[in-house]
């Protein structure tokens, strides 16, 4: 069993890192790169919807953090002049430490009520950036510099992005590396005790009170995480398109990161990297059938839906039976 | 002050009425509709094809975007949402469903009816002018009796009719229900129905005064999510409510709050977060809904 798993992650890597590259230069499709990272980046932001999935709440509310990690990123690269590097993480953990304030009181919730509340905070973030003056209003933030160069004593480990003859492979590797990473990152905290944790929290919350869990530091911990994936995921966006206004991320792209998860199935760490690929790809692919493709698009969810409700890797539960 | 009063009491009329419908597919079904806003859009278009294009007279295009929505909610009950349901593992599944849905809806508007603005001849002229305290236009107060009257019409239907009770044995208790003999899948699908045919008519009655484009589903959605978290989701008095008090506060914030720019929406949203935290069932609703 360990041996396939270990084989399908190798071709899964070799895949990402040799073969789309290889098949990209071969066809000379380069605004596949600017697709791929997209979804390399989404993915990452999904994977953390897909965490408070986990302890059975249902977040519509990515949109927000994604968009004060951005802005967090902006204003700390174009005012404070610091490096881009060092603004991921803080960009990260800014919105952990907001998503815990936040979490605090609204974490309280369940099913729906918390569902809404979470897509009214993708709003109040939307008009809080056109209030605010730090954040420059509707106008938004421009003309962000390219990441610079990343060295530790002396040794470059990251070259200038501006130096580099093409960004946008620079991008797509670095992209990539950073969803190989969350989805590491969230596969050990579900094969983990805390997992399990989570899981009884899914299951039955006052079950699992009783017994002595934690469970509103361990739902505030898990929003938390969620949040720093999106938070991470926003600040890279901004730097690949340079500039951030309000409406950079809206509530559609917070329901957007809800249906990932859905649709690559809530019981599967790997559920929301699919259905990112799937969904934003095909709506990519779908281009070419001009007025028809948002019917097209609609229509082919509604199918799945019908034919696999519970995900696409369910799939993979009719053969195997295993999780 | 008594103008704020009454454009609250205008406003909030009509956003009850929406809030209506989708609080009644959430009481039957724990079904958060996410095309609520699409179907008021789509009925408002309906409304428009026969006032505007067939030049038949207004109430006609009322009822044919009542019918239209009406039939087109039972299908979608019948043939989306009671499969999935059936199948899906867990209940929030019906939320991608509905996603799509939304979507679908959003494609097929803008096939059949076009991404242009578009709105019907007013149907009463004249202004009313109450000592220059109350300026309000004729339709727009026809438009607010119309909507206390059908919300009127839809409680009395709900308490006293053999249907209503019905739907409301199942909201209570669906298991019970069943166990009773209420015709549970025959029941879901009409209130489905009635639900998509109370946002067909807002929409049909608002395309009088605001017009109607393809961009305003999405936020009206979101609108009529506020209104029954404030409310309480699932409970009929709170949307209700819900939709009086977000009317309220948008009439007196847009006044009140002009001085310090577009924040209107934020000290709503700002203050609906703080009073969830402090009541999360919402005024009337039952917690953990």
């Amino acid at each position: 069993m360990s041996t396939t798993r270990l084989a399908g992650v190798l071709a899964f890597l070799l895949g990402v890192f040799v073969l789309v590259p290889l098949f990209i230069n071969l066809t000379g499709r380069w605004d596949f790169y600017y697709t791929l990272t997209s979804v390399a980046l989404l993915s990452v932001a999904a994977a953390g919807v897909w965490l408070t999935f986990y302890i059975g709440r249902i977040n519509i509310g990515q949109g927000a953090y994604a968009l004060t990690g951005g802005y967090v990123s902006a204003i700390l690269i174009t005012q404070y002049g610091v490096s881009f590097w060092l603004t991921l993480p803080l960009a990260g953990l800014f919105c952990a430490a907001v998503s815990v304030l936040i979490g605090l009181p609204i974490l309280r919730l369940r099913g729906v009520y918390f569902a809404m509340v979470t897509l009214v905070l993708t709003e109040v973030a939307r008009l809080t950036a056109l209030a605010l003056p730090v954040t420059n209003g509707a106008k938004g933030i421009t003309s962000i510099p390219l990441p610079g160069e990343l060295s530790l004593f002396g040794l470059t480990i990251i070259p200038d992005f501006s130096t580099l003859g093409n960004p946008k492979l620079a991008f797509y590797l670095m992209a990539t590396v950073l969803m190989v990473l969350t989805y590491l990152v969230l596969w050990r905290i579900v094969n983990s005790r805390l997992g399990h944790l989570c899981r009884s929290l899914q299951q039955n919350e006052e079950l699992s009170a009783s017994i002595g869990v934690n469970t509103a530091m361990l739902r505030v911990l898990a929003y938390a995480i969620s949040s720093f994936f999106g938070g991470l995921a926003g600040a890279i966006f901004v730097a690949i398109s340079q500039s951030i206004y309000p409406s950079s991320f809206v509530v559609q792209d917070s329901v957007n990161f809800m249906l990932y998860c859905f649709l690559g199935g809530l019981g599967y760490v790997f559920g929301p990297m699919l259905g990112t690929l799937l969904l934003y790809f095909g709506w990519d692919l779908l281009s070419i059938a001009k007025e028809y493709q948002l019917l097209i698009y609609s229509g082919a969810l509604i199918a799945l839906m019908l034919v696999l409700p519970n995900g696409v890797l369910s799939l993979l539960d009719k053969k195997g039976g295993r999780k | 002050m008594e103008q704020i009063l009454a454009n609250g009491l205008y406003l909030g009329a009509q956003y009850a009425l929406i809030a209506l419908g989708l609080t009644l597919i959430f009481s039957l079904m724990n079904v958060l509709n996410f095309a609520h806003g699409q179907m008021y859009v789509f009925g408002g278009f309906v409304t428009y094809t026969v006032v505007a294009q067939l030049g038949l007279p207004f109430i006609v295009g009322l009822i044919a975007s009542a019918v239209v929505l009406a039939v087109m909610g039972a299908l979608i009950e019948k043939f989306l949402f009671r499969p999935v349901i059936r199948k899906s593992k867990r209940d929030e599944s019906t939320m991608l469903l509905a996603a799509g849905i939304a979507f679908f809806l959003d494609a097929v508007i803008l096939l059949l009816f076009g991404e242009k603005q578009r709105g019907v001849p007013k149907i009463v002229n004249g202004v009313l002018n109450w000592d220059m305290r109350i300026i309000m236009p004729y339709d727009r107060i026809l438009i607010a009796v119309l909507a206390v009257a059908l919300i009127v019409g839809f409680i009395l239907f709900m308490q006293y009719s053999r249907t209503g009770r019905a739907m409301r044995a199942l909201a209570q208790d669906r298991m019970a229900a069943q166990l009773m003999g209420v015709d549970v899948d025959r029941y879901s699908m009409i209130g489905f129905a009635l639900g998509a045919m109370l946002a067909g008519l807002v929409g049909g009655l608002l395309v009088t005064i605001t017009g109607i484009n393809l961009g305003m589903g999405g936020p009206t959605s979101v609108k009529a999510f506020l209104m029954i978290m404030i409310g309480g989701a699932g409970v009929i008095s709170g949307a209700i409510a819900g939709g009086f008090i977000l009317g309220m506060m948008e009439s007196v914030g847009l006044t009140v709050l002009a001085a310090y720019g577009d924040i209107t929406y934020l000290v709503i949203f700002a203050s609906l977060m703080v009073f969830l935290a402090i009541r999360p069932q919402g005024l009337m609703g039952k917690p953990w809904g």
